[in-house]
């Protein structure tokens, strides 16, 4: 509760910040502040839950799932805004505005942590997807960002729309909004073909969300298109909050209810491993390669709702906070570059000893190699799936598979940084910047050595 | 009037907004498009609403049964509302650039 109401307040006070100074750095440095003083309330609620002592009407829970991940989406945020601030001000005339509409991102994604009425999935999801829209389009003379911003408005607008239908749906078969309530009735009563058709509705439309193949097309597009400080803000907090709002709904065993998941699901995580992997392969911008690769991670991350045990839940906030760390670090390094093609990486090791050894570490967590906390993401994700049912075996292995060949394409980076000769060319890289790229790729090997670091702190 | 009148013009007006979203080119028409699927979906909830109501009515005469559905209305409208601000504005933004509101603009990054 404390992390929604302070969110949402923080981002009025970001923009009320914007008429008291124009100092870019000051307000970054509010930014910063605002963000610690959420983590702080956020913590706070873990120990003391009635901090706000409001009547939810059964609409919210906050359970230790929500409010880690909340941690977690805070966490990464705060480790973002000190990597890329400076970035993120360069990007237009309206930096403080940047920072209110990230903040008011934040509160649609800790409501979409503790939601527990399909109203609040909704308001969630739109909270989270509005502001989004703006900063997709926050640079207003690229006819590149106008696009990517106008394309990603149309199809989040029409994904809603599904997503609304699915819901009167849900209501039309249970009369109540309420998760657990919509268990309880549907599972008492036949509903006829409501119920079903009410839940594939709402899947379709977070799959559209979280960018799973066949509802992919618009990700590559989008990321490429918008500004790349707001492409790492989009790709690594907003994506897992979809994912936890996915796994929310379903950890209800809702999938009892629908046409056989058990064959919908497997097809939806193949066909995203396989268009996300192989995709990258052929692409010549990092940057783009980097928006097929979140696809194909988010075929990892569907693993979790293929299977609804306690593995999954602590693999999805594992792989929550391992590809948000690893994704911000890579990006944070893609905007200071010159050249986002693979060739502008050339040489980067000689120029830049610490940032490319930082980069490869996170590339490393992505690939999914061991000692980083990439592998044990993807280990918990494929051992949920073999601990919950055997016969997915076939599944694990091809996962597998398609995370040798991700390797390939994150190690043509390294290559790159290495092996070649050229003058990869960077913006200004500065002394913090290098200190939070080794905070980062610290981060990631400390969780890959011993993943319960950090998620002794959900059982806290 | 049985609720299947409801389902079926509900489900109709949905499709039709579907369908526009699809195979329209012009960005305004497509935002109208999207507009009647949501409104749509108001008057499906608003009909549930009423039929989960006369289905509690006759044992509780003082339920309050269906009036989440009822405020639920009200949040879509709200929500569309500023969904319309922020889409507008990114249409203005892309006309101003462009001088076009043709959806066939949005290939460039196709490479």
């Amino acid at each position: 509760m404390n992390a929604i109401i302070l969110s949402a307040l923080l981002g009025v006070v970001m923009m009320f910040a914007s008429v008291f100074t124009e100092n870019k750095i000051a307000i970054r440095n509010i930014a910063i502040f605002g963000l610690l003083i959420l983590l702080a309330s956020n913590l706070l609620n873990i120990y003391t839950p009635y901090s706000f002592n409001v009547d939810l009407h059964n609409m919210l829970r906050f359970d230790s799932f929500g409010l880690f991940f909340n941690s977690i989406a805070i966490v990464s945020t705060l480790l973002y805004v000190i990597l890329s601030g400076s970035d993120i001000v360069k990007v237009g005339n309206y930096p403080a505005e940047y920072f209110a509409l990230i903040f008011f991102v934040l509160c649609g994604v800790t409501i979409l942590s503790s939601y527990n009425s399909l109203l609040m999935l909704f308001l969630g999801v739109e909270i989270m997807s509005i502001p989004l829209y703006i900063l997709t389009g926050s640079d207003k003379k690229n006819l590149k960002s106008n696009e990517a911003s106008l394309k990603y408005f149309l199809m989040g607008a029409f994904s809603t729309g599904i997503m609304l239908m699915g819901i009167a749906l849900l209501y039309g078969a249970s009369g109540n909004f309420n998760l657990e309530m919509i268990r309880e009735k549907t599972s008492i009563a036949e509903f006829g073909i409501l119920a079903p058709l009410g839940l594939l509705l709402i899947f379709i439309s977070l799959a559209f969300k979280v960018s799973a193949a066949p509802f992919h097309f618009w990700t590559p597009d989008v990321y490429d298109g918008a500004p790349s400080v707001f492409t790492s803000f989009m790709a690594t907090i907003v994506k897992t909050a979809g994912f936890i709002a996915f796994v929310k709904l379903f950890s209800l065993r809702m999938a009892d209810l629908g046409p056989s998941y058990a064959i919908i699901l497997p097809v939806i995580i193949i066909a995203t491993l396989l268009v996300g992997n192989i995709t990258a392969v052929f692409q010549q911008s990092v940057k783009r390669m980097l928006a097929y690769s979140s696809i194909a991670q988010a075929g990892f991350m569907l693993f979790a709702l293929y299977t609804s045990n306690d593995l999954s839940t602590e693999g999805i906030l594992l792989y929550a906070a391992a590809y948000s760390i690893a994704t911000i670090g890579i990006f944070g390094i893609l905007i200071k570059m010159k050249d986002y093609t693979f060739d502008g990486y050339n040489g980067l090791a000689k120029k830049q000893p610490l940032v490319a050894a930082t980069n490869t570490v996170f590339l490393l967590s992505l690939a999914g190699i061991p000692l980083t906390a990439g592998f044990f993401a993807k280990y918990y994700m494929l051992a949920s799936a073999l601990k919950s049912n055997g016969s997915a075996l076939w599944l694990v292995i091809v996962a597998v598979l398609f995370a040798a060949v991700s390797v390939y394409y994150y190690f043509r980076v390294i290559q790159a940084m290495y092996f070649k000769d050229g003058d990869a060319e960077t913006t200004e890289i500065d002394g913090t910047f290098k200190f939070v790229l080794v905070v980062l790729a610290l981060l990631i090997i400390l969780i890959g050595i011993n993943p319960s670091i950090l998620l002794r702190w959900y059982y806290f | 009037m049985p609720i299947q009148y409801y389902i079926i013009l509900s489900l109709a007006l949905f499709c039709i907004g579907i369908v526009g979203v699809l195979v329209r080119r012009n960005v305004i028409i497509v935002f109208m498009c999207i507009e009647l699927m949501l409104n749509a979906v108001n008057l499906l909830l608003v009909a549930f609403s009423k039929m989960h109501h006369g289905i509690a009515y006759l044992t509780d005469k003082t339920t309050t049964t269906g009036s989440d559905a009822q405020l639920f209305v009200f949040f879509i409208m709200v929500v569309a509302a500023a969904e319309v601000s922020v889409g507008l504005a990114i249409i203005v933004m892309m006309y101003r650039n462009t001088h076009s509101v043709d959806v066939n603009f949005l290939n460039r990054l196709k490479n």
